[in-house]
């Protein structure tokens, strides 16, 4: 059936792999492969091509549609999302959902199977409690793109900083890459930390203590669960993490943590842990600097260090685009029923 | 004169230290005579064949949440009784966090009179403070003398040391045990599962095994100061049993209970489940419970503590929720199992592991917790908790080598929350008989 | 053909040999330069993969005989086909790469044409990268069987084939040999 689709259209795609992908949901990274992470960026590099384009749209999901549903503010992530969609030909609704609809009874499950309802292909979901992409991806047949559950992940996010750092480092194979910051409350940290192991590279953490989730060192874990966190090298030293680092990403420091007790001060995180051009001297001669933004110039990051030739800030935000349109055109390629029927 | 006779089943009553092939014969609702033989020489008699069978007296449960007065959504006296009896249960202590809460006369009476219609006994406990505010003292006396028989702010803890220890040397007037769900407030704030590595994985904020063990600790101290007895209700952590397990050779009056799922599961059952997939992360409500699940280091102390007797009861802390409490974000979802139905199941996991006899299981369920609360000494329960002549007749009839998948579909608790669904146990209830009458029975067990 | 396990591209004996592909791309760069009157604002675009691999080779042959080499540029259709649906993740989108195709005389450029869809998916993608002042469309091979108004101005050879059947034009850079090929649907699978 599907070999004679292929043999009916007019250009045999000879030469060709299709793009290794399994998933119908995008969850987290935890459950990706080497192969699909790369499938994804390769697509992204097809999918920036198109963004350089006078008119960056291309029809490929047309008639699909795509819905937002944002339970948590977020004006980059939903931009990304909704121009993503936009480009690719894709219906794209955004729905900002409050908490109040769940007061009203509205429980998550309803309001995904309502969407479902309505024809929605793709719903891409930000909330504030871990592992509500979960819950919605349980009870409906359409893709769910976790767009950030709680504290738990944030995969998109991942995946365009592993593009990102594709882009200038190559292969990621043995390089180091630091993460720096609020671990224990970073959805990016957790899920930067799954697709740098899968890739191969070593992943370090640092922070102050209060701020390092339990677990994490091996050590920490029985032996049977070794497999079951990411590997990566725990550190509360910042010039000790940041020694011969390819790459260090500063995570954003929220103020709640002072007030929750969790930092003396916010002035003392600064001192301590500010990525700063001193601290950067430690690291590799090659090095670059990320950050999942929004950042606090001045605290969790020294502001010339921000904007000098080596951040590749801005490039995150631009490249965010590409990766969500290569996530929405192979999860449009995953569900059921896409090879059926014959050439037309 | 009614006259029930059970055959030829092995008689496991540990509070008289009977273990052996006897025959049980009930004359009238109570227990008339136990031994081999007996029952051939009762005429006019209905009979039960148990045959390979163990019969031991009811269980008794020190922690069932009813839900009834204010959440009969969840589950009714009626429905809780007669999941109770399908678990082996004649006698349950009903938790007073209902709505309004079990924090007066007229709310005790209420429940008890709500429980007259049900096939098995209803024991209320009243609460510790008003309105489980933790802010002042429950009318103790007045709760004892409607007929409650422990106090507890269960669901949550009595934070505030000065009202817990003037809490304790209160209840010493009037004999009550004091069941406290020891977790600290502000220790547990936000947290919704054991904080551990499986918390870390799904991005979940933690509650400590600390949480508990400093406010054990806290409570030992204080019940000493009073001479009150302390009950901590479903220990969960290592810790906690080493401080039990002290304050015990030191004399204090603590005791204590863990519950099946403490005895058996873990936190990981949170994330992965049976056989786990760590590549497949879950987020499994049914496994959300106060205390949390926790470590195996956990599990191992807990079983330790069971079999040599630190912790003398096994108790359910029997939660059922709607599907709506579970069905939701899982830092939204009610914290709780529904444990009546397969308390006996779980349990028998520790048999077959090897970490406890049968007749130990058997004494943590039945005169185990009568004992913890002097509970044979209530108007009218001489003998509660064993099979003596004279006593009520309340008995299970027991199969433990029968395996069973574990069906909620199938409970009779409106609760069919639990993270067994689909498990296969060894061990059963086949039928339970109260007051001389036969309130639960398997279809397969055939009257004589 | 890696993709296409099944497949005995020489069970039959190819419809153009090496030296008729040879014969075939050069009348077709001549046909090019003489519709276009010369080189003057011609931009060769060939559709990815073999028609951006002939469009190189059109440039070429036609740089060998006019003394100028054209512009030229490889299209991808993926994202603009109509059958995304149907097809599924058969293909990896892959980045297309044009010279500024504004006011100028574009020919397309691809090896068969069949069905007409991957033509129009061509002239849809086209529209977004500018506004050309001609569009002209040359293959090697016209099969027939079209489901679209597509005709092409130039074509290297036509031959007629029973839909049943599946013409495959395998090139050098891409198949390690040139020859045009006729494959019998019935013998996959």
């Amino acid at each position: 059936m599907t070999t004679e689709a292929a043999l009916a259209t007019d250009t045999p795609s000879g030469g060709r792999t299709a793009p290794a992908w399994r998933h119908q949901h995008v969850l987290d990274l935890d459950d990706f492969g080497r192969d699909e992470i790369d499938a994804v960026l390769n697509t992204a590099d097809s999918m920036r091509e198109i963004l350089d384009r006078r008119i960056a749209r291309v029809p490929a999901l047309r008639g699909r549609t795509v819905v937002n549903l944002f339970y948590e503010p977020s004006t980059r992530t939903r931009a990304s999302f909704e121009l993503a969609g936009k480009a690719l030909g894709a219906d794209v609704i955004s729905l900002t959902a409050s908490m109040s609809s769940v007061q009203k009874g509205e429980s998550l499950i309803d309001t995904v199977r309502t969407l479902r309802a309505m024809r929605a292909d793709v719903i891409v979901m930000r909330h504030a409690s871990a592992g509500a992409a979960y819950l919605a991806a349980e009870h409906t047949d359409a893709s769910i793109i976790n767009a950030g559950d709680g504290a738990h992940a944030h995969p998109t996010q991942a995946l365009l900083d592993l593009y990102t750092m594709r882009h200038h480092f190559g292969d990621l194979t043995g390089k180091r890459v630091v993460m720096v910051g609020d671990i224990s409350h970073s959805r990016v940290a957790r899920s930067d930390m799954w697709g740098l192991a899968a890739m191969g590279a070593r992943v370090v953490v640092c922070g102050p203590p209060t701020l390092l989730p339990r677990g994490l060192r091996a050590a920490e874990r029985p032996a049977h669960a070794e497999t079951a966190l990411p590997p990566v090298t725990v550190e509360t030293d910042i010039e000790r993490a940041i020694e011969g680092a390819h790459i260090v990403m500063a995570l954003r420091l929220q103020s709640e943590r002072q007030q929750g007790g969790l930092l003396p001060s916010v002035g003392e995180y600064a001192r301590r842990y500010q990525v700063t051009a001193e601290r950067l001297a430690r690291a590799h001669p090659d090095h670059l600097l990320m950050h999942p933004g929004p950042k606090n110039e001045g605290i969790e990051i020294a502001a010339d260090v921000a904007t000098s030739d080596r951040s590749i800030i801005e490039e995150q935000v631009t490249n965010g685009v590409a990766v969500r349109m290569a996530l929405l055109y192979l999860l449009a390629g995953y569900a059921p029923g896409d090879v059926e029927g014959g050439a037309r | 004169m009614s006259t029930l006779a059970i055959h030829n089943a092995r008689v496991i009553d540990p509070g008289l230290g009977r273990d052996g092939i006897a025959d049980v014969v009930i004359v009238d609702g109570r227990i008339s005579r136990v031994g081999p033989d007996e029952g051939s020489a009762v005429v006019d008699a209905d009979r039960i064949d148990a045959t390979g069978l163990v019969v031991t007296p009811g269980f008794v449960d020190l922690h069932t949440h009813l839900r009834e007065p204010g959440f009969t959504y969840k589950e009714t006296i009626r429905t809780g009784t007669a999941a109770a009896a399908a678990g082996g249960f004649t006698t349950v202590c009903a938790m007073p966090n209902t709505n309004p809460p079990l924090d007066s006369r007229a709310a005790i009476e209420s429940v008890l009179r709500e429980a007259e219609s049900a096939t098995i006994r209803v024991l209320p406990i009243g609460c510790i403070t008003r309105g489980r505010a933790g802010a002042e003292l429950a009318p103790a006396g007045e709760l004892r003398a409607a007929g409650a028989v422990a106090l507890s702010d269960d669901g949550d803890a009595v934070a505030d040391p000065s009202l817990m220890r003037h809490a304790l040397e209160y209840s010493t007037a009037f004999a009550l045990p004091v069941s406290q769900h020891c977790e600290d407030p502000s220790l547990v704030r936000d947290g919704h599962m054991h904080e551990g590595w499986v918390a870390t994985r799904m991005g979940l904020r933690g509650r400590p095994a600390s949480a508990e063990e400093t406010m054990v600790a806290r409570d030992i101290a204080l019940a000493e100061l009073s001479g009150a007895h302390l009950h901590i209700a479903h220990v969960s952590s290592a810790g906690s049993v080493a401080l039990i397990r002290a304050a015990r050779a030191r004399g204090a009056l603590v005791t204590a209970e863990v519950t099946p799922h403490h005895l058996v599961l873990t936190h990981e059952e949170v994330a992965f489940g049976f056989g786990a997939d760590y590549r497949q992360l879950r987020y499994n409500t049914d496994a959300k419970v106060n205390p949390p699940l926790r470590e195996h280091s956990d599990v191992a102390a807990l079983r330790a503590a069971l079999r040599d007797g630190v912790i003398e009861a096994i108790a359910t802390d029997h939660a059922p929720h709607a599907r709506m409490d579970k069905d939701i974000e899982f830092d939204l979802a009610a914290p709780g199992i529904s444990g009546l139905e397969t308390a006996f199941g779980l349990c028998m996991t520790l048999v077959t592991e090897g970490d406890l006899s049968l007749p130990v299981l058997i004494e943590r369920l039945t005169i185990g917790p009568v004992r913890a609360w002097r509970l044979d000494r209530q108007p009218g329960l001489d003998g509660l908790g064993t099979l003596a002549p004279g006593a009520v007749a309340d008995v299970a009839i027991l199969d433990p080598a029968a395996t069973w998948v574990v069906e909620p579909g199938r409970f009779l608790s409106m609760g069919r929350n639990t993270p067994l669904a689909g498990r296969t146990l060894t061990g059963q209830v086949v039928a339970t008989i109260a007051a001389g009458r036969v309130v639960h029975r398997l279809e397969s067990v055939a009257a004589l | 053909m890696p993709d296409m396990p099944g497949l005995a591209l020489d069970a039959q004996a190819p419809l153009l040999d090496e030296a008729g592909v040879r014969r075939a791309v050069s009348r077709l760069a001549h046909e090019v330069v003489e519709a276009n009157g010369g080189t003057e604002g011609l931009v060769l675009v060939g559709i990815r993969r073999r028609g951006a691999t002939l469009a190189t080779r059109l440039a070429s042959a036609i740089a060998s005989f006019e003394g100028v080499l054209p512009a030229s540029g490889a299209l991808d259709v993926t994202l603009h086909r109509d059958d995304f649906a149907q097809r599924g993740l058969r293909s990896a989108p892959l980045p297309s790469d044009l010279p500024s195709i504004d006011g100028r005389n574009v020919v397309l450029v691809d090896d068969v044409l069949y069905t007409g869809r991957t033509v129009r998916a061509a002239l849809d993608a086209l529209n977004d990268f500018g506004r050309p002042k001609v569009v002209r469309l040359a293959v090697l091979v016209d099969r027939g069987h079209r489901e679209l108004p597509i005709r092409a101005d130039m074509v290297g050879k036509n031959i007629p084939t029973s839909q049943e059947d599946d013409v495959r034009v395998l090139l050098q850079e891409v198949d390690g040999r040139d020859a045009v090929v006729v494959v019998s649907k019935g013998g996959a699978a």
